[in-house]
Parts: C-alpha cells; structure tokens; sequence
C-alpha cells in the first residue's frame, strides 16, 4: 500500500477543485477578447481574482495571476528589484539564509548585474529574528536597498518566520518587503493586509490545485518592472490568462481556507504522533526546524539521521511503498546538502542524513504507525551504507 | 536475487538491466552522478556524466518498469579517479581512469553501499563473463564478443567483488546484437553512439586538461645522450611511446622519428629516442589483485598472456611472483611481493602507470600496475620514470 508522506513537493488535487478545473476549461473565449466569448471569460477570470483576494486579505487589484510560486517569486524580486532603480541607485538585496532556491537564485542572477545582496542569518532553529534583521538593515543605508526578501514557512524545515514583527521592522526603514509564502499556504493563516508587505507569492498545487497556476499579490503601494514583456494583460505580467487554472486556484484556496482551523489541529496530532515516535524509537535521530511546536508548520516533520545518508534512507522507504523526500533541492535527481540546514549551523555529513515527511489531510494515524513499524530498522540498514564523501 | 542494476544511460547497461529482469531478479536501476557540476547535454563520444545521460537511463527504468534512482558519488569520484588522475600524471605515470572508477567506485563504494541495502549483486553493462570453476571458486572470463571485450578494465576486481557482480552481456557474440535486443525491447537509447574517451574531460584534449589542473611548467627535452633537444611545457603532458606532439628542434642523427622513452617528473625532463629503445623486455609492479582465486604456484615461473591496454592484444609470457628484497626508487614503497613479467617478445609502449593484466586463455588470472620497465635495448638502462 503506498503512503504519501511529501505533501510539501506537492499536494493531491481536491475531487471539488478538479470539477471546478474541468468546467472552467470548457470555456471558449480569450478574457482580453472584446466580444460575448472573451467577456464570459473574463467574468470568471475577475471573478477568481475577487475569490483570491477575499481568502487573503487583499484587493483583487493586487492580485496577478502568474504560472506558479517561482514566477511570482523571480517577478516580486527581479521585478521591484528594477522598478526601484527608476528614482535612484539601490543596488542592495536583504535575503535571508535559507530561503527557496527561486528566490536565492533570483537575488544571485541581480547580483550578476550589479546587485549586493545582504544575508540575514538564521538561528538553529532556522528562525529569522526581527533583529537579527533590524541588525542588517542598522548596518547599511536604507536608501540604499531595493528590497527584502522572507519565507513565510520553511520548505524544508517548516519554521514560521514571525512575518508581522519582520513586515514592521522593513516597513520602519521603508523598504518593501516581499513575503514567499509558497509553503505557507494552508499553514498559516495568510492576512495580506494586516501587515505592511509590498507583495506576496503563493502556488496552487500545495494546496490541492492544479500544477502551474500561481499568484503574485502586489501591493497597490508599490509597482514592478514584468520579467515577461507581451501584451500587459495583468499588473507586472503579459500572457493570456489562465481562466480555468485561476478558477481552480480560487476553489482550492476557498477549501483550504474553509476546512483552515480543522485540517490543522488534525495534522499537528499527527505530526506529534510521529514526532514522539520517531524520538522514542530511532536513537541518533534529531528534530530539526522549531521546537517549539507553535512555530512549526503543522505538516512538517524534518529529522536528521545520524550516519545515514538521506538518499539510502529515502531508496529504502519508497522500497516500502512510504514517499518521502530529503528535503533539499534536487540537482538531476541527486539532493544536495541542504543549505537551510548549513545555514542553522549543522555540518555537510550531519545535513546529508536529513529527511522530510510532509503530511496531509488525507494521510491517516494508521499510515504513521506503519512508517513507525518500519523505520528504526531501515535506519540501521542505511547506517551500515553509510555516508558517501570523499573523506 | 535482489540486483542493483548501474544504468549509465546508455545502450549496454539499459540492456544489461532488461536481462535481469528478464531472469526473474528483483531489480533496481541507479545512475551515478559523478560530476558535481554535470553538463546538460551529451557532447561527442562522453556518454556517462551528463543530465541527458542521466534522463536517458531513467527513461530506459521507465520502460522495463523499474524503480530509478541517482546515487551522488561525486565526492568519491573526484578524490578516488581525478584527483588520482593528476597525482599519476603528476608523477611520470599514465593511469587508466575507468579501471580506477570499476575499483574504487562501481564496485567498491557502490557495491558497498548495495550490499548494506540488501541487495545480492550490481548489474553493469560490462563486456566479460563469469564462471567457476569445478570447486565453485568464481572466475573471470573475456566475453563473447571479442571486439568489446571489457575483462581487461574489470582485471582489478578482487574474488569478493565478483561474488557479487552480475554481467549479463559477457555471452552476446556481438555489440550489433545488443542493439538489436535494445529496439526489440524498446528502449530509446539503442542506437545512442559508444563512449569513448575519458568522461571527467569535456573535449577530450587530456593535455589541455592536465595543462589546466597541473599547470604549465616548462622543462627540457633530452635524447639519451643528455643532449638538449627540445622543450616542453610540462612533463606531464606525455606518455611513454609518444610520438606526436614532440615539437623537437633538432632533428635525430639518422633522420628518423622519436618517441617517449622516459619522463623524468623530479627533474621535469622528458627523454626521446628512435622506436628501438622503446621495447621492453620486464615490467613489473607492487600493487596488484588476484581476480579470484589466486594461483598457487605463483612464485614459480608461470605460463601467461598478458596485456597492457584495453585495447592491445594479450602477448604471451612467463609471470612470477616475486618477494621485493632490494628496493630502488621505482618500487612502490608499500609493496612486499611484486609480479614480474617477461613477455616471449619486448614490448612496445610501456607506460609505469599502466595496468598489466594477465591471462590465461579467456580467465583473467589478475593484474598489476606497472611500476617498472626493463628495457629490451640495453639491459642497464631502466626505462621509465626517474627522479
């Protein structure tokens, strides 16, 4: 029986949102068009816009709809980045460690061009703290900087980043702030609004929509320069829209959301339940990512085993039927050494035996006592495979 | 049997992995990643290290219906086989990369790594066959196909490893028929081109490369007599028997072309001669393996072939195994015993660095690496690396 333990990676699109999908793509008629067809379109493209900006706190003119969270990322960095040139120099990124590759790789391809990006460290627990980056921001001419740049929640190690007290501390030395909450969606109860944020990135498919539909809520405060030059169908994006993917957006967020408060309390029992069991049965495993339980998201359960490496391990649970993922990205099919664990100061050998199990509203208690049965034993199996490194 | 089949991407190891199926194992397919910063597309005759090669045997899992995995071995590869790679060149020697990767990472780190999973055995694509012999002891035979015989570059394995090793191909007369298998079976990388040169040097240019990792340091080229007569760049950038490339202001007495007798890394000199003083007539080398049972008279003179590339033809000789009571600066220094060969005819080209294999008939008997060479011309002059 297979179990499905990476919920993280992806998400099982919801039955209510695949008939919403499949409806919308009946459809005929390009929203930009001007006749009867394109209008229809554009009734239920607006009105997927209006239903997304209602379940986040924000207006449906500050809601572009993009092609998923690494677009909305590359558009909300590269994209200030290079309107907030228009006045004067501010050639300075503030970037945490740790944060997705999307946003990491956006800020180094800048400071290819001439950026300076600013590193905000992270604490153990991958916490980013109001001031360790009110210390970065002290340090450097405020003018000076273009923006800055935070996750919401860890997508590794599910850390919630205190985002009103850091949204507070950009927005005292005015510098707008872009909030990556690819991963926080579902987790965190996600107000646009409430705090001063110049934009926000979020993706449908790691809440049970479709792969590929994604959106970038844009401050009216603020303006982007687009990375895709066309026909300026939305704020900061050309492309025809995505009618039906929007649809489906706008049907999974309304679930999430709806189902909110219940679907949490329910993974946090069982993410205790295999957090507990994996400490009392599995010597030389550590938790990574926040302790306290408060500040970790609610599917997330992140372990470093001792002398394996994460690859043998994840080999011998897929041999199980049991998916899971080492957490960090993936190059051609091989993990890397997870930088968000560098980055809270563990070493290389110790980050390569790094696992995540993400979970879901559909994985049940029975399926985390199964992965439980197993999972000492395959521990020690891949602590006699070893560590694979040049020493 | 529970068998990891080694998948590289292309044609041999697909098919290698298909037959294990076919025979009813439990298998699963892994490439290795080997480079840390692989290229993404296959580029001429390197077929090993690329994302498309990596795509390519994942797509081959695919269709026998396989689980595919990649195994990071790039640390390993990069301090095993090309940090090894320079340090041999460095050194006056010319090594042989691949057979350095079958010892240290096919069927060393990997096929440790399978064995601490569970699985019985590694799957390759390799063209050699496994045999025992009438008291079950294994044996390592050439393959079929004479013309991809492989047995050479699997001569380091010890009796361990081929316990656990799995060559399905060693029977198939020839490569055409593989292909063929290959497109009967449906997998996409049968008519994909052979893999040629060393797959860790992107254009094949393995002086460019070395000039590039070694840097340039120029130095002296002498003929026998200790006469300068030309210059170099660096004398890791030849190899004993070199012809081409030689860049030689003053001509031979005779007229006639030189080669590469010796190269002096200490001295950073490379000595040329005429063709003759090219032939050896012993080699002989300290770090060596038995590929299976070791023979048992070996420290008598025994009858043998041996070969010293992987594309030469085996010469017949007589072998012994020899205790190293007095050491010169051309024995390897940990050795204790040493495989002394003579060949019935000298041979031409010999490189220190270089593996000698040696054979009887199809069974490789084991192999060595050359540390040594006793010139055929002058029995005082030592042909090879000097200090």
């Amino acid at each position: 029986m297979a179990i499905y333990f990476d919920h993280a990676a992806t998400t099982p699109l919801a039955p209510e949102v695949q008939e919403a999908f499949v409806a919308a793509l009946a459809t005929v008629g390009n929203p930009s068009s001007i006749h009867s067809h394109g209008q229809a379109s554009r009734a239920l493209l607006e009105d997927a816009r209006e239903r997304v900006a209602r379940e986040l706190g924000a207006d449906s003119a500050e809601v572009t709809f993009t092609s998923g969270g690494t677009e909305s990322i590359n558009t909300a960095i590269k994209g200030l980045y290079w309107e907030r040139q228009s006045d004067r120099r501010r050639n300075k990124i503030v970037v945490a460690e740790g944060e997705h590759h999307a946003t990491i790789a956006a800020a180094e391809w800048l400071e290819k061009q001439g950026a300076e990006i600013l590193w905000v460290p992270l604490d153990e627990y991958g916490r980013i703290t109001p001031d360790a980056l009110r210390q970065v921001l002290e340090n450097v001419d405020a003018d000076e900087v273009a923006l800055a740049s935070v996750i919401w929640v860890n997508n590794e190690i599910g850390t919630v980043q205190p985002i009103a007290a850091l949204a507070d501390v950009a927005d005292e030395f005015g510098i707008p702030l872009h909030v990556d909450a690819v991963s926080a969606l579902g987790y965190v109860q996600i107000n646009f609004s409430a705090q001063p944020l110049a934009a926000l990135s979020i993706s449908a498919h790691k809440i049970g929509g479709p792969v590929g539909v994604g959106a970038l809520i844009l401050s009216r405060n603020y303006e982007v320069e687009s990375i895709l030059h066309g026909g300026d169908q939305q704020r900061g994006r050309s492309g025809t829209m995505d009618v039906a993917g929007a649809v489906a957006f706008a049907s999974a967020l309304e679930l999430s959301n709806a189902g909110f408060e219940e679907r949490n309390e329910y993974l946090r029992a069982l993410r205790d339940r295999l957090i507990d069991g994996v400490q009392q049965s599995v010597p030389g495993a550590v938790l990574r990512g926040a302790h306290p339980t408060s500040e970790r998201a609610s599917g997330n359960v992140h372990f470093t085993f001792e002398g394996c490496q994460g690859d043998s391990l994840l080999y011998l649970l897929d041999s199980k039927g049991i998916s899971v993922s080492t957490g960090s990205a993936c190059h051609a099919g091989v993990s890397e050494v997870s930088h968000v664990l560098l980055a809270t100061g563990l070493d290389e050998r110790t980050a390569l035996g790094a696992l995540r199990f993400s979970l879901g509203k559909n994985n049940t208690e029975a399926e985390i006592d199964e992965l439980l049965a197993v999972l000492p034993e395959l521990v020690e199996i891949a602590r006699r495979a070893g560590v694979q490194s040049a020493s | 049997m529970r068998i990891l089949a080694a998948m590289s991407g292309g044609v041999d190891s697909a098919v290698a992995a298909a037959r294990a199926v076919e025979a009813g194992h439990e298998v699963v397919g892994v490439h290795l990643a080997l480079s840390r910063m692989p290229g993404t597309l296959r580029t001429g005759s390197r077929g090993c290290c690329t994302i498309e090669d990596s795509m390519d045997a994942q797509r081959a899992a695919t269709t026998l219906g396989i689980p595919f995995y990649v195994w990071d071995f790039s640390d390993r590869f990069k301090a095993d086989v090309v940090d090894d790679f320079i340090a041999e060149y460095e050194a006056g020697r010319t090594p042989n990369p691949c057979m350095r990767c079958n010892e240290k990472i096919k069927f060393e780190a990997l096929l440790n790594k399978a064995i601490a999973l569970g699985f019985d055995a590694v799957c390759t694509g390799h063209y050699a066959q496994l045999r025992r012999d009438e008291a079950g002891n294994i044996e390592l035979h050439r393959a079929s196909a004479e013309a991809k015989d492989q047995s050479y570059v699997l001569g380091v394995l010890t009796r361990d490893q081929l316990e656990h090793c799995y060559f399905p191909l060693g029977d198939t007369p020839s490569k055409a028929l593989i292909r063929e298998e290959a497109e009967r079976r449906g997998l996409g990388v049968a008519q994909k081109p052979d893999s040629h040169d060393i797959c860790f040097i992107p254009d094949g240019d393995t002086r460019g490369w070395l000039a590039e990792k070694v840097g340039v340091r120029p130095g002296e080229v002498l003929d026998q007599d200790g006469n300068v007569v030309g210059r170099h760049e660096g004398a890791h950038g030849y190899t004993i028997g070199q012809r081409k490339g030689l860049h030689l202001g003053v001509p031979a007495d005779d007229g006639k072309p030189r080669f590469v007798l010796s190269i002096r890394p200490v001295a950073n000199t490379v000595i040329v001669g005429p063709k003759e003083a090219l032939a050896v007539r012993e080699i002989a080398g300290g770090r060596m393996s038995w590929a299976g049972e070791p023979l048992s008279h070996a420290e008598s003179l025994f009858a043998c072939e041996v070969q010293i590339r992987a594309h030469a033809d085996p010469v017949a000789a007589t072998a012994q195994l020899v205790p190293v009571t007095e050491r010169t600066e051309q024995h390897r220094a940990e050795a204790e015993f040493e495989f002394v060969v003579t060949p019935d005819e000298p041979l031409l080209g010999v490189a220190p660095g270089q593996t000698a294999v040696l054979y009887q008939g199809t069974r490789v008997l084991g192999q060595f690496t050359i540390d040594r060479t006793v010139s055929a011309v002058s029995p005082s002059a030592v042909a090879g690396v000097n200090a």
